[in-house]
């Protein structure tokens, strides 16, 4: 990284190819700036950031199946430069959070663009957030997470938390348990219990967090403690703290 | 049942109603059969006050049978059964009180005058148990139409403000920024295209504004602003945007609030379309079977995409569109199955000609 000198990859990423047109159209006139990629939804998004390694983002927000802010969480955001263009005004605080360079309104003008691309290359090097804190802040204030996205090397798989039987912490992972299959993801199980809506999810160890509709029965299991069965047949243990938990979601629902 | 519920003009007419009964019967008591005015007095209020009593009474049978009931002669009869006892009754108890007057007070003659005057008496009390049916006949008919005059203005209100939210939420602004997008990006790119969308726009804008100001228009009017709106969508979606018609040649004709299909339209571009990558179709069914009109629109969306929640918003006000224009006789159904989000209303026909 030695100054301005350095050639900047930029990725753009829209769903309206017009849309992708207009800022490729704007930025010929910067031949410092090179497009790497053009992507039409969040998905070749991720793939393309995996590939091309671009330090200068163009990202739409609403897309299909993974939203601007789904792509950010999967991708190495080092050295990433972001600059969101979208038609909606009420991902701006979010933007904030997620220490995006610019907000650029549909339809924006050349100045308003440029003046985007000059906040990029002045905040070239800044430290970047990590993926939990941008989970939370792609998620609106008081609404928890629908799904969850987990990329796989280059595959992306999004996993409806209805789907979510449990999840388990592994380290600096969690495993989640959909569907027969596990699915690591980069997070922690107090990150991932954060964003779970707690009528629906209980953290019934220290270690797991169990989908309360796939709970059959608790059974005790030693002395102070207990396992819960899932439907699966899958034993989890039950910590004391977490019977507790248990007990009173299970009567509230009652 | 209170006096809240008659009011206080009807109390007013009872009072008076009571004190002109018992003057009357006074003086026709004194004048026809010869009794003293004392005694005549003394006898006079309590029947008043008991006839009020037996013509109030009348508002309990009108209530149970309703003048316009199914079975007329029950009512009839019942009226007449409850005026022959009540008459009875009343000159039964009258007589107990002359008799009362007579030996008790002293007044000799009272029970003798009263005897003779017996005819009458239940011809009277016959006839003012059935004025009174017909007061509260009267009474119950002022408040029906006065409620129905309230339930008139608050369902024109109703419409009125259907109207109004469905309007404002008819040009949605991000169509708008997103649209005006795309010309950004086409004026160096495609120049003509750009014009062609201003054009479209401007088209569009105009007829939702002046389709706005009428109260109903023919299908075939908001099926050319659905192809103008599609048009937008398919410059920004591209080949990602396929949108089919069935419009059978009856139905063209048929009368609609306007704007009702378009925010279904909107909803299965935003909801439907917008979420998939490969995109999709959305399709219009129009048919006329009869007296009803039928309108489908349908549109390919993905359930995984979780999106189908923020139907509501214009769902609901489709729905209230069509409540306050058509009451219980129009039907909505919102159904996603498989990979298809499905809209079906159905309302009475109507055409131009027809009205």
């Amino acid at each position: 990284m030695n100054g301005g000198k350095r050639k900047w990859q930029a990725l753009i990423v829209d769903d309206e190819e017009l849309a992708r047109k207009l800022i490729r159209e704007m930025l010929a006139t910067h031949p410092e700036i090179e497009v790497a990629a053009e992507c039409g939804n969040g998905m070749e998004a991720v793939k393309a950031a995996g590939e091309h390694k671009p330090n200068l983002l163009f990202l739409d927000v609403q897309m299909p199946k993974l939203t601007g802010f789904d792509v950010l969480e999967l991708i190495d955001r080092n050295g990433v430069a972001i600059v969101f263009v979208t038609a909606f005004d009420q991902y701006a605080m979010k933007a904030f959070d997620v220490h995006a360079v610019d907000y650029l309104l549909k339809p924006f003008s050349r100045e308003r663009f440029e003046a985007a691309l000059e906040k990029a290359k002045s905040q070239e090097g800044k430290k970047v957030v990590d993926a939990a804190e941008l989970a939370a802040a792609s998620r609106p204030a008081g609404q928890y997470a629908e799904r969850i996205v987990v990329k796989d090397g280059t595959k992306v798989t999004l996993i409806g938390v209805s789907k979510l039987d449990y999840a388990e912490a592994l380290d600096d992972y969690v495993s989640l348990v959909s569907e027969g299959k596990k699915h690591l993801k980069q997070q922690t199980i107090s990150g991932l219990e954060l964003a779970l809506d707690p009528s629906l999810f209980v953290r019934i160890h220290r270690s797991y967090i169990v989908n309360l509709e796939r709970v059959v029965r608790i059974e005790p299991y030693a002395k102070d403690s207990k396992v819960a069965i899932l439907n699966s047949g899958v034993k989890l243990p039950v910590s004391r703290a977490g019977y507790a938990r248990l007990k009173t979601l299970l009567e509230d629902k009652r | 049942m209170d006096k809240s519920n008659i009011g206080k003009s009807a109390w007013a007419v009872l009072w008076f109603a009571g004190v002109l009964f018992a003057a009357l019967m006074a003086t026709m008591l004194v004048t026809n059969w010869g009794m003293s005015w004392s005694a005549a007095l003394i006898l006079a209020v309590p029947m008043a006050a008991l006839a009020q009593g037996i013509a109030w009474s009348a508002r309990f049978t009108c209530r149970s049978h309703p003048l316009l009931g199914k079975d007329v002669w029950h009512t009839v009869l019942t009226h007449v059964a409850a005026a022959v006892v009540l008459a009875y009754l009343w000159v039964g108890i009258g007589k107990l009180v002359a008799q009362w007057i007579d030996s008790g007070l002293g007044m000799n003659g009272t029970y003798r005058h009263f005897a003779a005057a017996q005819t009458q008496l239940y011809g009277v009390g016959f006839s003012y148990y059935l004025l009174g049916t017909a007061f509260h006949y009267m009474l119950f008919a002022q408040k029906a139409s006065q409620e129905a005059q309230e339930r008139a203005l608050e369902s024109s209100v109703r419409a009125r403000e259907a109207e109004l939210s469905a309007l404002k939420a008819q040009i949605n602004p991000h169509f708008l920024y997103n649209s005006l997008n795309s010309i950004s990006a086409l004026t160096s790119i495609d120049p003509r295209r750009a014009r062609d969308m201003c054009v479209s726009l401007a088209d569009f804008l105009r007829l939702t504004l002046g389709m706005g100001e009428k109260a109903l228009i023919p299908l075939r009017e908001e099926v050319g602003l659905l192809e103008k709106y599609c048009a937008i969508e398919k410059v920004r979606f591209g080949e990602r945007l396929t949108v089919k018609e069935e419009i059978q040649e009856e139905a063209k004709e048929c009368l609609l609030p306007p704007l009702l299909l378009q925010p279904l339209f909107e909803n299965a571009v935003v909801h439907g379309i917008a979420q998939m990558p490969e995109g999709g179709w959305i399709k219009l069914h129009a048919a006329r079977n009869g007296a009803r009109i039928l309108l489908t629109v349908e549109n390919s969306w993905d359930p995984e995409a979780g999106s189908s929640r923020r139907n509501g918003v214009g769902l609901r006000n489709v729905q209230r569109r069509l409540e306050a224009r058509y009451g219980n006789e129009a039907q909505l159904q919102a159904k996603a199955e498989d990979e298809i989000f499905r809209v079906s209303l159905s309302f009475p026909a109507e055409t131009e000609k027809a009205k």
